[in-house]
């Protein structure tokens, strides 16, 4: 089956997620789209399984125009999808499983699935037992249940998002000798994947995103400087530091390990001394937010021990680091850092520190309209918050930052800000350095961590696996590090 | 300064909501009455004429706004902060026990309005108590205040009817109309023609004022407000929110445990196994009904008492049953639900 998309457009609003896309997938070839997050790899791929629907744009198979709306009739068209996150009914056993969706009418032979499940399982060494309980099943079996049952409902296209993200090497190797014979019987598949070596493992074809476009295609044999080109974008310019010398540790991390986010954190040991800017590089999820979160008290790690100031701080609560000098700003504007329904105003009103038992509006309002002029809001002070857009909102964040603070944790404190108000908020966040505070912060865009920060850390899959200051080190050596290649 | 300000459009939509919500119901319950066979244009006359018809009966509205209100402005300070506290109703119960107990105490003595003042007390603390308890089911046990609400009510029920069959059974009998009458100097005083008690009405004023005043200048309903609203960021802002719901519950249980106080000394000067009226429920639907506005909130608790008061004339003309009252409640509380679903699905779509 040929498939062609053609000018795919996506808009959630104002972000545009897919921007004129063009993709071609050939039958018995294995297609990687390669991006980095948020470069709009799911949004066309939920596109093509019916999941979502287009703004714009065509989806032709054998160069004819088909429409759909939904998985089901995608499904029936030939295209399907194994999601991230499998899509089954745990209490239900194996079998069970992998006849839903495949039955018909009100007779249906059980035994007819069970030799099915059984032929296409030894088809591709797959091992298992179709009474088992779905509930005790791997994530890399639980894929191989979902990848027979696509087959089987006549899947001729078949899409994996992330599919290596939570299996263990074995089942990996499993999973792509399953897929090259499939792609030798003349099927599509199709990998998402920010991973280089299971794309360059993998793949035939590589199509790269970036920010909603087709950055670059390349056929095997890949070269890993032009991907990694294509994935990131162009070099940066010369950074602006601030540069301050380094006083006494402020953060220390021994051998912290902890759970939460999508990884979890393992074996992290750090020191960061007064003054520096730390940049925290690496896909979203990779543990940076569980590290933000360990250092300013939400997270509590079972392992190792954590230090502020000298000050032992493991058992300690958010509101005792904030105590101790911790300011932390979470990337989740209207989640975490903002409350809905609430105005600007009513936000100062909640930050006021001074005893009593009234709020002191007039005081609040007055703060909020100094603030607002400062970090250029705009908005009025009785402005809801959600009214704000989001480059805004991230600025009111910003404002509501302490003066004095050891140590300010930032979780992608730019996103969604142009370059110029960039500029501005690092100009602002670099006069808390001359007043000694640490920032460490978080960010997806690999050359800003290079411009303002003065060392960096790579995590991957919840390990920090490079630790180098920035002047020592390049785009290309940190992108390395990023997608998995130390 | 509290929120920005609606704009006009905004306000416009909100009556042609209200409008529309109004019409619906009232449609409904003509086909319900029509259903049964009933003069429906007679019926809404006589639920009219049962409320406000004279002022004894006006009186009776009165007698129900009170508590109604109380429980409202309460239940203010618990939707404020994001829980449902379904137990108000045991927690008028629960007010009414211990406002019993003081009182059974000095039926003897010489200060009368001394002891009064201390049952109202003891009436405010049963609430308080036993809203906490759900309160510290819900932050320390993780129960949902729903179900811990729910099922206090029960054992608050359960707790009235082994106190008026069993310890506080009247001599000689022990029946469902409730313990011994108190002498008259436990009353709570009232206009005599009226029947209407002025100490209560001026506590019901005075839950309105406080409750505004609170919600509105307080840090504690600043607290409220923002923890409601978003718990995960109030906790960022250096809020602890299990403290507040703690604080949250108390006010809610303390409001409607005056209000089952109110009902034993003001109203049935005894404990009676249905006490409570139903009014912590109905006051659920009136503060809904209100969308949380507590200047709203007495308006449709005025409203609803006319239902009720009014509707207890249906089967004696119309040969009604006087759950139409409730029909008509229920139907204006759902479809207030849809209507601002509604305006939910419409401000998400653009």
């Amino acid at each position: 089956m040929h498939l062609e998309l053609r000018d795919i457009h996506k808009y959630f609003g104002r972000v545009r997620a897919n921007n004129g896309i063009n993709l071609t997938v050939e039958p018995g070839r294995i297609h990687g789209i390669l991006g980095e997050n948020g470069a709009g790899k799911s949004t066309l791929m939920k596109i093509l399984a019916g999941y979502i629907q287009k703004t714009r744009g065509s989806i032709l198979i054998d160069n004819s125009v088909i429409d759909y709306n939904t998985p089901d009739q995608a499904a029936r068209h030939g295209i399907g999808m194994l999601y991230q996150d499998p899509l089954d009914y745990p209490v239900l056993t194996v079998l069970d499983n992998f006849m839903l969706g495949q039955m018909s009418g009100v007779r249906n032979k059980k035994s007819a699935f069970r030799e099915r499940l059984k032929t296409l399982a030894e088809t591709f060494r797959f091992n298992l037992h179709p009474d088992t309980p779905v509930a005790m099943l791997t994530i890399g079996e639980r894929q191989q249940l979902e990848i027979m049952r696509l087959l089987s409902i006549g899947i001729k296209v078949l899409i994996l998002d992330e599919p290596t993200t939570g299996i263990s090497t074995m089942q990996k190797e499993t999973l792509f000798s399953s897929l090259r014979k499939l792609a030798s019987e003349g099927e599509s598949v199709i990998l998402v994947s920010h991973k280089l070596e299971d794309v360059e493992a993998l793949c035939d074809t590589v199509t790269v995103l970036r920010q909603g476009q087709v950055t670059g295609l390349m056929d095997t044999p890949f070269e890993t400087t032009s991907l990694l080109r294509m994935m990131f974008g162009t070099p940066p310019e010369p950074p602006g530091k601030i540069g301050v010398e380094p006083g006494n540790i402020v953060l220390s991390m021994a051998n912290v390990s902890a759970l939460g986010g999508r990884t979890g954190l393992s074996d992290v040991s750090i020191e960061v001394r007064q003054g520096e800017v730390v940049g925290l590089a690496g896909l979203e999820g990779s543990g940076q937010d569980v590290f933000l979160r360990i250092a300013s008290g939400l997270i509590k790690p079972f392992r190792g021990s954590f230090e502020i100031q000298g000050q032992v701080m493991n058992h300690k609560d958010y509101h005792a680091c904030s105590d101790a000098g911790v300011a932390f700003m979470p990337a989740s504007r209207l989640e975490e850092g903002l409350i809905r329904g609430l105005s600007i105003t009513e936000h100062f009103a909640l930050k006021q520190k001074q005893q009593g038992f009234l709020v002191n509006w007039k005081n609040a309002f007055r703060k909020a309209e100094s603030r607002i002029d400062t970090f250029n809001v705009i908005g009025r002070p009785e402005s809801t918050v959600e009214s704000l857009s989001g480059g805004n909102q991230q600025r009111l964040l910003l404002s509501f930052l302490p003066q004095n603070p050891a140590l300010l944790l930032l979780e992608n404190p730019t996103r969604g800000l142009d370059m110029e108000s960039v500029r501005w908020v690092w100009d602002h966040l670099h006069t808390y350095c001359e007043k000694k505070t640490s920032i460490i912060f978080s960010s997806s865009e690999l050359d800003e961590i290079v411009m303002v920060a003065d060392r960096v850390l790579v995590f991957f899959e919840g390990r920090v696996v490079k630790d180098v200051r920035t002047d020592e080190t390049c785009t290309m050596e940190l992108g390395r590090a990023i997608a998995g290649r130390v | 300064m509290k929120t920005a300000g609606t704009s006009s459009v905004t306000v416009w939509q909100y009556l042609i909501d209200s409008l529309v919500m109004l019409l619906v119901v009232f449609a409904f319950t003509t086909f319900v009455l029509f259903l049964v066979g009933a003069p429906p244009f007679a019926a809404y006359y006589y639920i009219f004429k049962g409320a406000l018809g004279s002022w004894i009966k006006f009186s009776h509205v009165i007698k129900a706004w009170i508590p109604l209100t109380l429980c409202s402005c309460g239940l203010l300070y618990t939707f404020r902060i994001g829980l449902w506290n379904i137990g108000v109703e045991g927690q008028v119960m629960m007010g009414a026990v211990l406002t019993t107990y003081v009182l059974r105490l000095g039926t003897h003595h010489s200060s009368p309005a001394g002891f009064l003042m201390l049952a109202f007390c003891a009436g405010i603390l049963g609430g308080a108590l036993w809203a906490l308890l759900a309160g510290y089911l819900k932050t320390r046990g993780g129960v949902h205040e729903i179900f811990a609400g729910l099922g206090m009510n029960f054992v608050a029920q359960g707790i009235i009817l082994w106190l008026i069959f069993g310890p506080w059974k009247r001599a000689g009998i022990a029946s469902m109309s409730g313990t011994e009458v108190f002498p008259t100097q436990l009353w709570l005083p009232h206009i005599p023609t009226l029947r209407i008690s002025p100490a209560g009405l001026i506590l019901a004023v005075a839950a309105i004022v406080i409750t505004a005043l609170m919600l509105r200048y307080t840090k504690i309903g600043l607290s409220l407000k923002a923890i409601g609203n978003n718990q995960n960021a109030a906790y960022l802002f250096g809020l602890k929110p299990g403290r507040y719901m703690l604080l949250a519950m108390i006010f809610a249980g303390g409001f409607a445990g005056l209000a089952g106080s109110i009902q034993v000394s003001g109203v049935y000067h005894r404990l009676l196994p249905s006490i409570s009226s139903n009014y912590g429920y109905l006051a659920l639907l009136v503060v809904m009904l209100s969308n949380y506005n507590v200047w709203i909130a007495p308006a449709v608790a005025f409203f609803f008492a006319c239902l009720n008061v009014g509707s207890i004339q249906l089967p004696m003309v119309l040969q009604l049953d006087s759950a139409l009252s409730g029909v008509i409640q229920g139907i204006l509380v759902l479809a207030t639900l849809a209507v601002q679903g509604l305006r939910i699905l419409r401000k998400d779509a653009t």
